[in-house]
């Protein structure tokens, strides 16, 4: 095994590193969370323009081809300045999913979009009546003359707001908690019957509850096999969740680093508190979560592609779940370390606990990933 | 970045693992499976196998009869020998003292002590501890004072692993009082059969005796056995410390500790159903898997360190935490398998050949004492909270 960034890869991480450092203070962060669209439309062209939009697009259709480890990479940055773009749901979800299940055309249409920066996508998989299960789904897709007729709720679509296209899984056959029957459909925000409501989130980012009344698509809007859209979902999620434990792991490092800052500078009974050893432990304690959380998130990425699924879910069960206590237990310990003005909205520490927080809770808490992990042995 | 085993790590694996199955003696893969005693003989018998194979000393430079292996195929071996069910190689000579010699022995001490180490000639312990020298090593008191060709040591070492059956120790001892307690250190070598050695074991908490005191009176070490300089020893010791961490993790064990846990969890039964079935039960075996599977990729970022030959220091220390913590919660679920049956203990049964009765089975007998046993890894080796301060200030820069 091989840890250390080829050349490419380093120069990947350099580029996306300056881009936070110097475009991305706290500051810049917390406006553009608080503008109208909550991000900044210049920096998704910029995204575009340094190659990150393509970064999980093939070669063959405009992109970069990178893999698991690139999109770590870009993550990690962008976790350590809690980037607010909705990257993750075009970039890497959906640029995924398409790559992998989308017929030649629907490739060459959407992906060539996605690259160039031209056409953002969320993925709208979970309702309100499931939680985390992204096999209970009560959206209806009925075969009509046109093609589909869709009707149904979706919940916490991230990246919702601002997408142009909505990748939609709905029910084609079989009762509302089935795997098998579900199939996944390419929704325009704009089409007749689609609506969308965007939410401000805890951690300043943006998610849409998307309801579909008598929504028409044509048939040529099915991804992937009548049907059988669930495991495409479910792999498509997955490498979310490993891109999502890769943006943990750069916010964890950053709130220690703050975290260990204060310790050195905040001066309390004569000396900087960080002399002491109580705090000294629970400041040791956030790292060794976050050294584990590293370990799990290059374990997650390196699974993406397991040939069997099961290995790949088992490893990104693990991660998210460890990661999602570690960014727990970490966020509140750099609040308790900070004392008082840990609980203020002027410093950044809330603001990376809250990120972390959410991330527990997004595509399947602990829970839900300790369920999951536990039908992976017998 | 390549986060795959290669071809030949893939291989060199199964070899191991073939190897094992076959050379070790099924009487010890019985003993240490089933958390019976191992007996000094076992664990020369299964040194001199691996040896005879040319595997005696994994980490050693080929030129001193090692295999000259990398941290990877290191680690590899150790858990293949770990899950095969081999008892440990006895780190005291092998990991500790022979490194110590390759870097800072004389040519005559080489030559007579490493073959000796490896075919296990010699059965070495470590004598650094004192009771009033533990996380503070420098602390100790021992002294060896040179009179003629002789150094003349007297003092006591404690928690000393298996003095009872070793015929060397290398020891730390104060030869010069008036220094800083760094320095005026020395690393001394011991024949353990000198007169004014006396061994008194330590019962542990399993009722086991692996642990001592040793009493140092007027014992006679002749100039010769001094490695290094004279008042240098604390860099040695040192050196000692900073050397072998592969193991730290303890991984091998864990292994071995959760291949068990979950057969015994599937054979133990709770309402008429397997117990690895029982949700809430089955939720705690779930949680320490995920944790070992993560635990396992941060030993292979720090063997990918080792091999870029970069040094490994603090970063070790958050292994060592999360691999004691991983082994006690392992033992913990192990001993609450066997229910109300984990109470009764009987320490006869714990000799492999035993026809003591046990009142809930041999199997579930030993699952408490484990337990208790496995206290002390969060202690010696620097106490986690130790290693906590490391972390702290090495790492954080606290």
């Amino acid at each position: 095994m091989d840890f250390n960034y080829s050349e490419e890869q380093q120069m990947l991480a350099d580029t996306v590193g300056r881009f936070v450092d110097k475009d991305y203070d706290f500051e810049t962060r917390r406006n553009l969370s608080r503008s109208a669209a909550g991000f900044s439309e210049d920096n998704w062209k910029l995204f575009g323009e340094l190659g990150l939009l393509a970064l999980n697009v093939p070669e063959e259709f405009g992109g970069m081809g990178g893999g698991a480890v690139e999109t770590l990479i870009v993550m990690e940055a962008f976790g350590r300045g809690l980037v607010v773009e909705p990257y993750l749901p075009t970039a890497v979800v959906v640029a995924g999913l398409i790559a992998h299940a989308g017929s030649t055309a629907q490739k060459e249409k959407l992906l060539g979009a996605i690259a160039n920066g031209s056409r953002r996508f969320a993925l709208a998989a979970l309702e309100p009546q499931g939680r985390f299960d992204l096999w209970n789904v009560e959206t209806k897709a009925v075969s009509s003359d046109k093609g589909f007729v869709l009707n149904g709720r979706k919940s916490v679509v991230s990246g919702g707001g601002s997408a142009a296209s909505f990748i939609v899984s709905a029910r084609t056959a079989g009762i509302s908690t089935d795997q098998q029957g579900i199939s996944l459909f390419l929704v325009d925000a704009g089409a007749i019957g689609v609506t969308v409501k965007d939410f401000p989130t805890i951690d300043g980012l943006r998610a849409a509850e998307v309801m579909f009344d008598n929504v028409t698509v044509t048939a040529d809007a099915l991804i992937g096999v009548l049907d059988g859209g669930y495991p495409i979902l479910d792999a498509a999620i997955d490498c979310g969740i490993a891109a999502l434990c890769a943006e943990a792991v750069g916010a964890m490092s950053k709130l220690i680093e703050i975290t260990a800052e204060y310790l050195r500078t905040r001066k309390q009974f004569g000396k900087p508190i960080g002399s002491f050893q109580a705090l000294q432990h629970r400041a040791a304690d956030m790292l060794i979560a976050l050294e584990q959380s590293r370990s799990a998130a290059l374990m997650a990425a390196a699974k993406l592609d397991a040939v069997d699924a099961t290995e790949r879910r088992a490893a990104v069960s693990a991660a998210k779940t460890i990661i999602g206590h570690a960014g727990r237990s970490i966020g509140q310990a750099a609040i308790q370390l900070h004392g008082g003005m840990g609980m203020t909205d002027e410093l950044a520490v809330g603001y990376y606990a809250k990120r972390l927080v959410s991330i527990d809770l997004t595509w399947g808490n602990s829970e839900h990933h300790v369920e999951r992990y536990a039908s992976t042995f017998s | 970045m390549y986060l795959r085993e290669n071809p030949e790590e893939i291989a060199f694996r199964t070899e191991v693992r073939n190897f094992v199955q076959c050379e070790l003696p099924t009487d010890i893969r019985d003993r240490v499976l089933n958390f019976l005693r191992v007996e000094r003989e076992d664990y020369v018998r299964w040194q001199r196998i691996l040896h005879a194979k040319s595997w005696g000393a994994p980490a050693w430079p080929q030129a001193y009869g090692g295999t000259g292996w990398n941290a990877t195929w290191r680690t590899i071996f150790e858990e293949e020998c770990f899950t095969g069910g081999a008892p440990r190689q006895i780190p005291f000579g092998l990991s500790m003292c022979a490194p110590v010699l390759m870097a800072f022995g004389t040519d005559a001490q080489k030559a007579r002590y490493l073959p000796r180490i490896i075919s296990m000639a010699d059965w070495w312990c470590q004598g650094y501890s004192e009771p009033g020298a533990g996380s503070d090593l420098a602390a100790l008191k021992t002294r060896a004072e040179r009179r003629g060709d002789y150094y003349v040591v007297s003092g006591q070492k404690t928690w000393t692993t298996y003095a009872h059956w070793a015929n060397m120790m290398f020891l730390l001892a104060r030869t010069d009082s008036e220094a800083k307690p760094q320095a005026g250190i020395s690393f001394l070598l011991l024949d353990m059969k000198t007169p004014g050695v006396t061994v008194r074991p330590i019962t542990t908490l399993d009722q086991g005796h692996d642990i001592n005191e040793v009493f140092l009176d007027e014992v006679k070490v002749p100039v010769e056995n001094l490695v290094g300089e004279e008042n240098k020893g604390w860099a040695i010791a040192k050196y000692l410390l900073g050397h072998e961490r592969t193991n730290i993790a303890g991984i091998g064990m864990c292994r071995r500790l959760m291949r068990r846990l979950k057969e015994i969890a599937r054979s133990e039964q709770k309402r008429g159903r397997p117990l690895i079935e029982d949700p809430y039960f089955r939720q705690r075996i779930t949680k320490l898997d995920m944790d070992l599977m993560c635990h396992e990729w941060s030993l292979m970022r720090l063997i990918s360190l080792e091999s870029g030959n970069k040094a490994i220091g603090p970063e070790a220390s958050v292994l060592k935490i999360r691999g004691s913590e991983i082994q006690q919660h392992l033992t913990e679920l192990l001993m609450e398998c066997a229910g109300p049956y984990a109470v009764p203990f009987v320490p006869a049964a714990l000799e492999l050949d035993s026809t003591a009765a046990t009142a809930g089975g041999k199997l579930l007998n030993p699952l408490a004492a484990q337990y208790f046993d496995m206290h002390k890894i969060s202690i010696y080796g620097g106490a986690n909270e130790i290693q906590k301060n490391i972390i702290a200030k090495a790492i954080i820069g606290l």
